[in-house]
Order: structure tokens, then C-alpha cells, then sequence
């Protein structure tokens, strides 16, 4: 149990909430329990919405499945789109794909993280940071920020164009494509795709930096607030690839501790059924994932930029990682744990990102024709990707006939569903507790959830063991019998 | 232009070779009626009345009426177009047809069709009806989900492969297509990739395995020209 999870009694409390949660993806809710002077009692966040996809992709082809599954998201569908493919390129075989299949879907990639994390900080977060938490809500939003700072939202739009724009070259589509397939894509680049997409890149790198210095900025000229706002300390989980360096499409999953001692210093991601464990509450439809070994209370962790920018040990690319030292030096050698700390990482990584890309453009095996690779069938495949939000993972099970018998989906918002609970409680208790409650308070409590930039409606999965309650009511309202499914699937009937 | 081997439609002239239909002289000559159920080579059947026209004043199927001297046929019209979207729109709520997520999107005669006619809705409340997939084919899998009861598998299927693996089952609103073997299963009939009637399914139906999303948004059949402008493709498809 968690402090401010659970009131000791809810008699004599109010209660507020904040419904719905407003610029993130999906549908939540925030409930905030106060007694007469205002102190918070209890803090959460609901996920209020409720998806199928693990049961309805049952009995479908697995071929279907990286189209079908990406549905669950209109921000980030190509990480749901290259998690499952992963794993489905186990299923048929296929061990080692093509130099240019790899590199198209890490264009693709690539291209998501560059335009989730603009979206992300750009229309959704910016409006906060450069207007202020409790600035006039009737302007705080990206027209307002356009308004204001007219080449900064010029900027993000565009930068979140260039990384639709690289989907679409990879994918078919800006949303929802069809490119990569099991055991490889269905195509590779033309010259002219890959000329267009060179132009304009030095521009865009130079944005990114801009918007980089543009957090760096914030931080240096509010220190104490910025690197304090809904602080707490977890352990943290992040993909590296062998030599350490961070690696948004494939490599080993790495949690460290919160003094960035490595817990696990990397376990082969078909193995995450042994190492991970997902909690269920009654109160709200999302998992809470943690580390097997550590139990519940001490084994959650977060996910995502700020998570696994201090979980690899370096960046790749020269602006990105010089950046990444910039922002690490704020934790005087210890790592940073700022909420707001993960927009200053986000817009490293679209930067990282555009450095990426702009490497991959010169390789050749992106205009290569060998796409498609298969081998020996098997039955189980998973699959695992450094989604925009964070670790991704897409576990699948196929009959003899090809059919989909088993679907285990751990998103990125839902291996961050503690932390932004924690999130959520640590600001309720800094900036609103005995205080007279406002708009702008409450805006500090989204801008708290808002750092994760959840997708809320990928992350709803707890079908089958999600606790229901039927009440049969006579004609006054009394309760006449109650039927409740609780969180471990059994049922419970009181007359 | 002879008038003796000509007919109207729309008020232009058409024309057409001995026992040929009105749907196949319209497509010969470049003129889009509407269809689903009609595959060159194939006997026409009249099922899916898409192609209704008015000939010389009646209702009647492009494809299944010959076209004959001086006829005036009525096509391309806002009357006609509404009946057909009102068709269309009745065969999405009655299975469950959803684009999304379907492999055939894209090279998929109902969709195109619905684009075509601006089907914006599905306007009626949808069936969802219960289907489950025959996947013990091991090559080829069916997903009775998307069927539309054309019955181009069956004639396909007894007409060209001479095997009447797929029949229909049942009556009026209860009948489906059936697969013609004592367990229903696809996978014990001697069906084959190479049949005809692996091939001629408008909608995702009948598929292949493992062959799915393989040719990308852009190359797919009605990805750039909409069904009206390929009416060469639709005319020389071969039975």
C-alpha cells in the first residue's frame, strides 16, 4: 500500500476530481480526497476507459496482427506496429532480418519517436511551460503558444511533420500504415523518397537544439521548482543495445535503481514473463507492472525518456549525447528524478532521433531489394521496442492453423502507472495540500501526468480480471442484491 | 457508329457484340456500372443487384440483361447511385467488415465501391454477427466475417475448377456459404491455392496465408485510380 493510495476512512472527506485529464492521449481521471483544511487524504489516477484488443485479436491470423493491434493508438501506432511485428517475426522463423529491412524500420521508428515527442512537447506540454501552470486556461494551449511564441509552435509542427513524413515513406501512411510485415517490410525507400527526406534535416537538428536549450533555459532559471515538482526517487527501466548505448528498436532490457545502480544490468526481453509481474486495483482499469524479485512495494519502476536516458550508458549521436551530459550534470552525480525533468529528456531524444535519421539516409541498403526473410515456424513470439512512452512489450501465442491463441500487451503507460500515481500524490501533497483549491492547482496535478505524456487508451488491458459491480435497485434505489467480480476474477454475491 | 449494333447509355452510344451484356458492353466501352458479383468468364448471376440499371424504363441487372439495338439504359444517376450506396450500406451492417484492420483493404471491390458511391455511414444498425475463421486450409483460410454472398467462389469453384467445393447453405436472410465437405472445414476438401475460386473473392473472404500486406499502401489496386477508372481491369480479368 502506498501513502495517499488509500484514506484511512472516507467519512467526512471531499472529494475532487479532475475529469477528464485534459492533453494527454486517452480518457483519465484524477480523484483527490480532502478533509475540511484542505490536507489530501487520497490521490489517484483512474483509467476510466476500457479496450479489448488482448481478447478480440484471439482467433486472427497472426499476420493480421502489427495492423491490427497499432488501432490501438492514433499518436504512436507504429511502435504497436513494430512490437508486434517483432514478435511475429519469431513466429515465422526469422532470426535475422534483411540490412534493409532493419534499417526501413528503423526509419520508421525513428521517424515515431520524432513525431510523438513533438507532439508531446510541442502542442501538449509547451503551452505549461512557456505560459505558466496556472497562466489564463482560455490561452493555455498550443493557440496560445502560437499567439505568444509564433516561431517556437511553428517549430514543433513542423518537426512533428518531418517525423509523419518519414512514416509515410517507411509505412504507406502518416497513421496506420502497413510497412513492415513478418519477417521483413513490404518496401524500401526510392532515391526521391530519401532525397525529400534529406532536405530540410540540417534545419530541423537546428530546431531540436533549439528546443533542447529552450528546457536547459527553464530549468537554469527556476531551479528549485523545476527540479523539485513531483520529485520522487524509483528504480528506472530502459532498452540498451551491446555496447550500452541507448537503442529505441531492439537490444536488452536494463533497470537500475534509484541511484542508477543497475538492478538487472540487462535480461533478453523473451524472458520479461519472468522478470516482471502486473498487479491489479480495483480502482482503475490500467496494470501496475513491477520486478518480480522486488515485490510490488519496491519493485515498480518508470519507464520512458527521463528513464532511459540514465539507464543506457551514452547516446549514439554527438549532439544528443552532449546534450544528455548537459542534463545529467543537474543531478550532481546522482540521477535526475524531476517530473519535469522527462520534457528536457523527450526533446533530447527528438533531437537524437533527427541525428538518427540523418546518419540512416546515407546508407545505401535503404534502397535495397532484398526485403523478406523466413525460417522455421514457431509457436510463441515476443516482441519488444523503446516506444516514445517508453518499454513496449507484445507477447503472442499461434496455433498450427496460424491463429492468435494467446495476446499479452505491458505498454509503455502502463509500466508507468505507479510512477505517475507517485507523480500524482508527491504534487497533491507539495502544491495543493491546506491550500484553497483552484484551477491552477489543479492544472499542477495534470501538468504532473502530462511529464509521462500517457497514452491512456493503449494502456487499458485488464480484461478478464477487471473488478466489476452489478447492483439490482428496487423502484426507491435500495439495493435489493450485488453482484462484484473482484480483482482476481472471482465473484462475490450479498443479498 | 452502326445503330443496329449500338445502344444508350446516358445518353451515349455503346457499342456491343452479339450475347453480350449491358454490363460487359459498358465496361468494354469504358462506362462504369457498378458490380460485385459479375467476373468476366464467369456465368452472370444477378446477385448482388448493384448494377441495376433502368432499361427502356424497367429495372433491371446490367449483367445479367443483353444488351440489345437502340436501348436506353439509365446509370449514372443520383436515383440509382442512392439505391446502390443504400445496398452497399446493408451489406456492411449485415457482416462485419472492418477496413482497418482487413489485408485486403485496398485491393477490396466493396470498398472501393463504397468510396466510390460516398458511402459516408454505415446508416443501419450493424448485425455483428458471430463468424468463425476456417483456417485448416494450410494454405488458404476464409474468414466468413467478410462475406458478401456473391457466390463467385461457388460458380468459380464448380464452373472452372469442376471441384463444387463451396455451396450455399440455408435461406433468405440464413443463407451462407458453406464449405461441401462432412465436417464444413476447408482443410478437408482438395481446395488449392491455384483454384479459381482462391481468386475471385471482391472482398477478404477467401485469402491466401501469409501472403498479407505484402504489396504497400500505394501500389494496391484502387490506391491511386478509383474503381471507375479501371474499368479495363474489371472488363479483362480472367476466368
Amino acid at each position: 500500500m502506498f501513502e495517499l493510495e488509500n484514506a484511512k476512512t472516507t467519512q467526512g472527506l471531499r472529494r475532487i476530481a479532475i475529469d477528464p485529464v485534459s492533453r494527454v492521449e486517452g480518457h483519465g481521471k484524477v480523484t483527490l480526497l480532502l478533509d475540511e483544511q484542505n490536507r489530501v487524504h487520497q490521490a489517484r489516477l483512474h483509467i476510466v476507459e476500457f479496450r479489448g484488443f488482448e481478447v478480440f485479436i484471439k482467433g486472427r491470423p497472426y499476420w493480421e496482427v502489427p495492423v491490427t493491434v497499432q488501432r490501438l493508438c492514433g499518436i504512436c501506432p507504429v511502435s504497436h506496429h513494430l512490437a508486434a511485428c517483432k514478435a511475429m517475426d519469431v513466429i515465422v522463423g526469422a532470426k535475422q532480418l534483411t540490412p534493409t529491412a532493419e534499417k526501413i524500420r528503423r526509419l520508421m521508428h525513428y521517424g515515431q519517436i520524432v513525431q510523438s515527442n513533438s507532439v508531446h512537447f510541442y502542442h501538449l506540454a509547451s503551452p505549461d511551460l512557456l505560459l505558466g501552470f496556472d497562466s489564463d486556461v482560455t490561452q493555455r494551449n498550443i493557440v496560445g503558444v502560437a499567439v505568444k511564441y509564433p516561431d517556437i509552435a511553428k517549430q514543433g509542427i513542423l518537426l512533428r511533420k518531418y517525423g509523419q513524413e518519414v512514416i509515410r515513406h517507411t509505412a504507406g501512411k502518416k497513421v496506420h500504415g502497413t510497412g513492415a510485415i513478418p519477417g521483413g517490410v513490404n518496401k524500401a525507400l526510392t532515391a526521391a523518397e530519401r532525397d525529400e527526406l534529406k532536405k530540410n534535416l540540417p534545419q530541423l537538428i537546428e530546431w531540436a537544439q533549439g528546443g533542447v536549450e529552450l528546457v536547459q533555459h527553464l530549468f537554469e532559471a527556476n531551479p528549485s521548482f523545476y527540479n523539485s515538482f513531483g520529485l520522487f526517487e524509483s528504480n528506472m527501466m530502459g532498452m540498451v543495445r551491446e555496447d550500452g548505448a541507448l537503442d529505441f528498436y531492439h537490444g536488452d532490457l536494463r533497470v537500475k535503481d534509484a541511484k542508477g545502480k543497475p538492478i538487472i544490468d540487462r535480461f533478453n526481453y523473451e524472458t520479461y514473463a519472468q522478470v516482471l509481474r502486473e498487479e491489479v486495483k480495483p480502482w482503475s482499469y490500467m496494470k501496475f507492472p513491477y520486478i518480480a524479485e522486488l515485490g510490488p512495494e519496491k519493485g515498480w519502476y518508470k519507464v520512458g525518456p527521463l528513464a532511459r536516458l540514465q539507464t543506457c550508458d551514452f547516446l549514439s549521436t554527438p549532439l544528443a549525447e552532449s546534450a544528455r551530459k548537459t542534463m545529467l550534470a543537474i543531478g550532481n552525480g546522482q540521477p535526475v528524478h524531476s517530473t519535469l525533468g522527462y520534457h528536457w529528456a523527450r526533446i533530447i531524444e527528438v533531437l537524437h532521433g533527427l541525428e538518427l535519421i540523418q546518419s540512416l539516409l546515407d546508407d545505401p541498403d535503404l534502397l535495397g531489394k532484398d526485403l523478406v526473410v523466413k525460417g522455421e515456424r514457431q509457436e510463441e513470439g515476443v516482441g519488444v521496442i523503446e516506444a516514445p512512452r517508453g518499454v513496449l512489450i507484445h507477447h503472442y501465442k499461434v496455433n498450427e492453423d496460424d491463429q492468435v491463441t494467446m495476446c499479452n500487451l505491458i505498454v509503455s503507460t502502463t509500466n508507468n502507472n505507479q510512477a505517475m500515481n507517485t507523480a500524482v500524490r508527491s504534487v497533491a501533497t507539495q502544491h495543493l495540500d491546506r491550500r484553497v483549491i483552484s484551477e491552477g492547482l489543479l492544472n499542477h496535478i495534470e501538468c504532473a501526468i502530462r511529464a509521462y505524456d500517457p497514452c491512456l487508451s493503449c494502456a487499458t488491458h485488464a480484461l478478464g480480471k477487471m473488478p466489476l459491480q452489478v447492483e439490482l435497485l428496487d423502484a426507491e434505489g435500495k439495493c435489493l442484491s450485488l453482484l462484484r467480480r473482484d480483482s482476481t476474477g472471482n465473484l462475490h454475491t450479498s443479498e | 457508329m452502326n445503330s443496329e449494333n449500338t445502344f444508350i447509355i446516358d445518353g451515349t452510344p455503346i457499342p456491343f457484340e452479339p450475347d453480350q451484356t449491358v454490363l460487359q458492353a459498358a465496361l468494354k466501352a469504358d462506362v462504369f456500372i457498378p458490380h460485385l458479383c459479375y467476373y468476366p468468364g464467369l456465368r452472370p448471376n444477378g446477385n448482388c443487384k448493384l448494377c441495376t440499371v433502368i432499361i427502356n424504363g424497367r429495372h433491371a441487372s446490367a449483367c445479367t440483361a443483353f444488351a440489345r439495338p437502340g436501348i436506353e439504359v439509365e446509370n449514372n444517376t443520383p436515383e440509382l447511385n442512392d439505391k446502390r450506396r443504400l445496398l452497399l450500406q446493408m451489406l456492411f451492417v449485415e457482416g462485419n467488415h472492418f477496413c482497418p484492420g482487413c489485408e485486403k483493404s485496398g485491393n477490396c471491390q466493396l470498398q472501393a465501391l463504397a468510396y466510390e458511391l460516398e458511402m459516408m455511414t454505415p446508416h443501419f444498425n450493424h448485425f455483428f454477427p458471430s463468424r468463425k475463421l476456417d483456417t485448416s486450409h494450410p494454405d488458404v483460410f476464409l474468414d466468413m466475417n467478410r462475406c458478401i454472398n456473391c457466390c463467385l467462389c461457388v460458380q468459380a469453384s464448380c464452373e472452372v475448377d469442376k471441384k463444387n467445393i463451396f455451396a450455399i447453405s440455408g435461406r433468405g436472410m440464413a443463407a451462407r456459404i458453406v464449405v461441401n465437405t462432412p465436417s464444413g472445414k476447408l482443410g478437408d476438401s482438395n481446395f488449392a491455392l491455384s483454384d479459381k475460386a482462391a481468386s475471385v473473392c471482391p472482398v477478404g473472404a477467401i485469402l491466401p496465408k501469409r501472403g498479407s500486406f505484402s504489396v504497400p499502401i500505394g501500389q494496391r489496386i484502387y490506391d491511386d485510380l478509383p474503381i471507375s477508372s479501371q474499368t479495363e481491369f474489371l472488363a479483362t480479368r480472367k476466368a
